[in-house]
């Protein structure tokens, strides 16, 4: 995720604090990961340079100054730009799970148990995930839906390679 | 028997020794084996998603496990007792009074409103018109559909209707039920809410679901997976995890 594209859509109902914009961050997408303010300040700083935010106030408080940060029409430009841009799909390509498969094959070890404790392992995390869901509010349903269809589609790849096991054995010990 | 359903986990007191085993079960079709030396053991209150390819032999270890078709060779034991001993009446009101089946396309009988299609057998175990309808109707509710309650099951959704399939499959409070594959014509916000509901109430009502399922997603709602391929099983987790 893109922190400085977030705070400055965050930004764009009004002006706000850093401070501010780290709790609407945490609350909105932080979940397991909760901004630091060395972050959000470090964020800021680059999107002032660049001309996305503007100081909108600073005032005074017991710690360091607190800064007011408003959104600029070029920082609007450049949320729209990001929200209609698609998101490049991830190939994975370079599948971890895939490279332990061969390998198992060319080592004479046993696959199939690695891709069965691998499921068992894909399955404990969906059930973790299930429960979470069931108790959690909309945003938890979704993050945790997002994460569930992807480890699915990692289950049916395991499923698909055990059912080409012996096929692929003779390839890559061909 | 009470007919209603039960509040309160029922985790807590579930017993942790199996109360449905098979042990090395051998079912051959047309000289196929479906099932080759498949093992299966569940606990009460547990929910164990049976997983596997198409034909791997899921459905026959279902049908086996639930006394539907008798095993080639091996033994189904449902607390403390051989279902091969069994004539073919004890098996049949054993399946009535013990057991509750949920199928991928309800199965609802069309001419009956939901309310009847759920009081349907409990009025097989001797229960009179009223009182059946009577004891249907909170299950109707725990599955969020006594708004239909008068629909007959052709005027209702399919994920009501399935909805109404599972009241009908926990209506007798079963100590096991069987599910094969009860999200498969569902589709995924339906699927979901009905595998909730079921799994929310048989742990409820303190009953041990097989749910049969090639889908992760509604797997995840079980507590454990057991895989079957070619007919035979694999587990990774203890009974009663």
């Amino acid at each position: 995720m893109t922190i400085g594209h977030t705070l400055l859509g965050l930004l764009e109902s009004g002006p706000r604090h850093g401070y501010d914009l780290k709790r609407a961050f945490d609350e909105r997408f932080g979940h397991d990961r909760p901004l630091h303010y060395g972050q959000v300040y470090s964020t800021m700083s680059r999107l002032l340079k660049n001309g996305l935010v503007e100081v909108d106030g600073i005032e005074p408080g017991g710690g360091p100054e607190r800064k007011r940060y408003a959104i600029t029409d070029a920082g609007v430009t450049d949320v729209a730009g990001w929200l209609t841009t698609p998101e490049k799909p991830e190939p994975y390509l370079q599948s971890t799970l895939y490279t332990k498969v061969v390998l198992a094959l060319l080592t004479g070890r046993d696959a199939a148990e690695l891709l069965d404790v691998q499921r068992a392992e894909h399955l404990r995390l969906m059930r973790e995930l299930t429960r979470r869901k069931k108790g959690g509010d909309l945003a938890d349903q979704l993050i945790c839906d997002h994460a569930l269809f992807h480890l699915e589609a990692d289950l049916r790849w395991l499923e698909l390679t055990a059912a080409r096991l012996g096929k692929l054995a003779a390839e890559v010990r061909a | 028997m009470s007919t209603t359903p039960p509040t309160g986990p029922f985790a807590a007191d579930a017993e942790p020794a199996p109360i449905l085993t098979a042990t090395a079960l051998r079912k051959v079709y047309a000289g196929t084996p479906a099932l080759d030396g498949a093992d299966f053991a569940i606990a009460a209150g547990e929910t164990v998603a049976v997983m596997g390819p198409s034909g791997s032999g899921k459905s026959t270890l279902l049908h086996c496990l639930a006394g539907i078709v008798p095993a080639d060779d091996g033994t189904v034991t449902y607390a403390g007792r051989d279902l091969a001993a069994l004539s073919d009446a004890e098996r049949s009101a054993l399946r009535r009074r013990e057991f509750g089946f949920v199928f991928q396309f309800g199965q609802l009988v069309p001419e009956l409103t939901c309310v009847e299609n759920v009081a349907l057998p409990l009025r097989l175990t001797g229960l009179g018109r009223r009182d059946a309808e009577r004891a249907a109707r909170p299950w109707l509710e725990r599955l969020e559909v006594d708004d239909i309650a008068h629909q007959r099951p052709g005027e209702v959704s399919g994920g009501q209707g399935q909805r109404v399939a599972v009241a009908r499959a926990l209506a007798t409070t079963p100590r096991v039920v069987f599910a094969d594959e009860p999200t498969g014509a569902l589709d995924s916000l339906n699927g979901e809410r009905v595998m909730e509901l079921l799994t929310g109430a048989a742990q409820d009502s303190g009953a041990a679901v097989v749910l049969v399922t090639h889908e992760p997603r509604v797997a995840a709602y079980a507590d454990r997976e057991v895989v079957v391929r070619d007919g035979r099983t694999r587990s990774l987790e203890p009974v009663g995890r």
